[in-house]
């Protein structure tokens, strides 16, 4: 491990526990069951980190099961001067959970798992109100019989949670046509920084007010914590076709993606997978991707059935216009389960690779994605590295991953040089530096690759609203100075 | 089609100018079209008034996002979107009038919300003026991203009172081949609504419904077959009753109306829109909702300069 360099000095005290943590966990456990109040050795160990690759450290970490008890943690937690850091699932890669604390204090880290109840289901008006440590797919299984699903799915929906997503803004395959978890976002019951417990947005389609729901969706955790979600329930649509297509270049595949959006078609999904994937993937699903192809494409239309056939028909025409292979139509749902159990699963796959990777999650003009996508490949080839690409590629969103060993001397510089070199390559296209991960602290201080300084302090006038000192998920999204020196990497304290 | 902006810049003035005019002291308002001037009270009339820079910057149909100046009028920014296949889910009363900043910073859907969604989620990237006379970015001009905090949700329906739009990015959408209203006795709307999949607007005023089915040829007329008999295409949509914008869960809808003459209001179905011709009751925001929204005004406009007299809440 090491503790990246600059600005360590400024923020070091973060890391000097003092271990005066007893009085503020016999409080917390007081507030609610003790066996919700966790501070031994260990079990902070294991809540050091999320889905990234940095690390932190907690100083209490406490699961409670209600909104009395949320507000109660924070409250307590303010009152003995740390830091809040929420958790949902853990399932995060851009370091959002990952515990920093502030004035030298490790953070009591607010794990919402205990949380996990669908509260109330109104079918007619397509809404249901959440716990926020409902998991994502788990809120679409309970209203399945109902023809209703709640349409944001990221890759691990089996295990984020429908408070995380919305920490994050979460999209996943299906946003391309039925947008972010933002869109599908009525009301929230927050508890904010201070304590207090605030509704934000609401049923009705105009509330008054400014919109501080669409505010604090993708605010990751820095301006307070859900602790009811009011979610907007999709219809089941009566026709769905997938479409597997075969490429042998990744241009013609990317050159397919543009023709199909420049054609008026806004596929469910449209997802790219390279070659490597695509066979990694094969020998782990065995749903009969062509281990020989350069690249594929996964296009999901769906809608009333004479327009998902004309788009059917139109993929297929764009594809072999682009001089594609092969275009395989899923016979039926069966077929189309097992295809996208390989494309939501081509992360395990990775593993057949190599035992770690490192996930990018940056946005290009779709019509860039040619350009974009061979500057990864010889990005990844110039630091010594492997790189897989499997991604949305219908609305740009590239998910190139450094797959590695950890255990390879020096091969984490090598890791995250070439992350950043990929990050200002997007950035060179007029990209963006996420599109569903969210900033954390990975690409904090990447901020200002996209934005000036007038830019960045608007976004932080906004948080100061609702978190005027700053303790709630405290160093991270904005590079800031405040509190712990001007810090011009991840603060101390986080690991890599 | 290549991903080159189809259409070469037709603006009238840099962003700059705009910033400058607006400066750094004394009230101004904003001026837009004028079509939703009463929303949020009459502004301080002694405010100095100020104008966005009009015409759109760049359309590119392949990114499917267009770039346009805030002074711009729907109708100019549709009839271009037009050339490309495409057009934009903002739906105001009056598009030859309405400027596309106007009705963001309005925030108001039309009748067509059902199907097309809130205006908040067309907004990719925004360009404004901020109360320090400085132009901020916020967004991006990309169709998915979650880099840094949301303004945009903020800046739609904040009535100017945050920062002043000067220029935009905008998902677009695809022009549907075929969309047909039509009109017929209904004393149950949301039968129709579960009977339809996404139909683009439900209309009902108590004693008919206006249906607007939008799509593939054959599945408009699959779903004119779905209905049932009794509906007839009609022209356009019933005029709108002016006077009362009532929002409400889509669920009690049926309760409100039922306490008002058929005929004289229209519920927009499946939405919770009802226009009809007496203003409804001011709400009441929660205490700590409401110190947010004080905290966010003075972090964003200490002096209160920007649309002096306008209310958000």
């Amino acid at each position: 491990m090491a503790g990246v360099a600059s600005g360590e000095a400024a923020c070091n005290s973060a890391r000097q526990t003092g271990g005066v943590t007893d009085a503020l966990a016999a409080e917390l456990s007081a507030a609610m069951a003790p066996d919700r109040v966790r501070s031994g050795p260990l079990e902070l160990t294991l809540y050091r980190r999320d889905a990234s690759l940095l690390e932190g450290q907690p100083g209490v970490v406490c699961f409670p099961s209600t909104t009395d008890e949320v507000q109660a943690a924070v409250t307590i937690a303010r009152r003995h001067g740390r830091a809040v850091v929420p958790r949902g699932s853990g399932t995060g890669l851009a370091g959002g959970a990952v515990p920093v604390g502030v004035d030298g204090a490790e953070p009591v880290v607010i794990v919402t798992t205990k949380m996990d109840r669908v509260l109330e289901i109104d079918a007619d008006a397509r809404v249901a109100w959440v716990q926020p440590g409902v998991l994502n797919l788990d809120l679409s299984r309970q209203v399945a019989h109902l023809g209703l699903h709640f349409a944001p799915d990221p890759s691990s929906q089996q295990s984020c949670s429908v408070g995380g997503n919305v920490a994050n803004n979460s999209g996943g395959p299906h946003c391309l046509a039925y947008g972010v978890t933002s869109a599908h976002v009525l009301a929230l019951e927050v508890v904010l920084p201070d304590g207090s417990l605030a509704l934000l947005g609401d049923l009705d389609p105009e509330p008054p007010g400014y919109d501080l729901r669409g505010a604090f969706v993708g605010s990751e955790g820095t301006m307070g914590i859900a602790v009811r979600i009011a979610v907007r329930l999709s219809p089941d649509p009566p026709a769905v076709r997938t479409v597997l297509v075969d490429f042998a270049s990744i241009e013609t595949a990317a050159s397919t993606v543009t023709g199909i959006i420049a054609a008026g078609l806004v596929p469910a999904a449209l997802e790219m997978m390279d070659a490597r994937i695509t066979s990694a993937v094969e020998d782990y699903v065995h749903a009969g991707f062509p281990r020989d192809a350069a690249a594929v494409l996964l296009v999901e239309l769906d809608g009333l059935p004479a327009g998902v056939e004309a788009a059917t028909q139109i993929v297929a025409d764009v594809a072999a216009a682009n001089g594609a292979r092969g275009v395989r139509v899923a016979a039926d749902e069966a077929e189309r389960a097992l295809l996208w159990k390989g494309r939501k699963s081509a992360f395990g796959a990775i593993a057949r690779i190599a035992p770690d990777y490192y996930l990018h999650d940056t946005v290009v003009p779709r019509t860039r994605l040619v350009e974009v996508l061979s500057e990864v490949y010889e990005i990844a080839a110039r630091h010594r590295l492997l790189v897989v690409n499997v991604f949305h590629a219908g609305d740009g969103n590239l998910h190139p991953l450094l797959v590695f060993d950890r255990r390879e001397p020096g091969v984490m510089a090598r890791v995250l040089a070439a992350g950043t070199d990929m990050i200002a390559a997007c950035v060179a296209v007029g990209g963006v530096l996420s599109g569903e991960h969210g900033i954390g602290l990975e690409k904090r201080d990447h901020m200002g690759l996209i934005f000036s300084d007038d830019d960045l302090d608007a976004q932080r006038r906004l948080r100061l609203a609702f978190d005027p000192e700053q303790a709630c998920n405290p160093h991270k999204v904005l590079p800031s100075g405040s509190g712990c020196g001007d810090l011009q990497s991840v603060p101390a304290g986080a690991w890599i | 089609m290549t991903g080159r902006p189809q259409t070469a810049a037709r603006t009238d003035r840099p962003l700059e100018d705009f910033a400058a005019e607006i400066g750094t002291s004394d009230p101004v308002v904003v001026v837009g079209g004028r079509t939703q001037w009463g929303v949020g009270g009459e502004p301080d009339p002694t405010a100095r008034e100020v104008h966005a820079p009009r015409g759109v910057v760049a359309h590119e149909p392949a990114e499917m996002i267009v770039r346009v100046r805030a002074g711009t009028t729907v109708a100019e920014l549709d009839a271009v979107l037009a050339e490309g296949g495409q057009t934009i889910a903002l739906d105001p009363a009056h598009p030859e009038r309405a400027t596309v900043g106007g009705v963001l910073a309005v925030g108001q859907s039309g009748p067509r919300r059902l199907g097309w969604g809130p205006v908040r989620d067309t907004l990719l990237e925004a360009r404004f003026v901020s109360a320090e006379g400085r132009l901020i970015r916020a967004g991006g001009p990309v169709v998915k991203n979650v880099t840094g905090f949301d303004l945009c949700r903020l800046l739609v329906g904040s009535l100017g009172t945050i920062g002043l739009l000067a220029e935009i990015v905008l998902r677009v959408r695809p022009r549907p081949p075929v969309a047909v209203w039509l009109r017929g006795a209904a004393d149950d709307p949301d039968r129709l609504r579960q009977a339809l999949f996404r139909p683009s607007s439900i209309l009902w005023d108590g004693i008919d419904c206006w249906v607007l089915l939008e799509g593939h040829p054959a599945d408009v007329e699959a779903e004119i077959k779905a209905i049932g008999p009794g509906f007839d295409p009609v022209a356009e949509p019933p005029p709108l009753p002016s006077g009362g914008r009532w929002s409400m869960s889509p669920s009690a809808v049926r309760n409100v109306v039922a306490t008002l003459e058929p005929g004289t209001f229209v519920a927009e179905v499946g939405v919770g829109i009802v226009h009809e011709s007496t203003a409804p009751p001011s709400r009441r925001v929660q205490p700590a909702t409401a110190a947010l929204h004080q905290r966010i005004k003075a972090n964003f406009d200490p002096t209160g300069r920007l649309n002096p007299g306008r209310m958000v809440t």
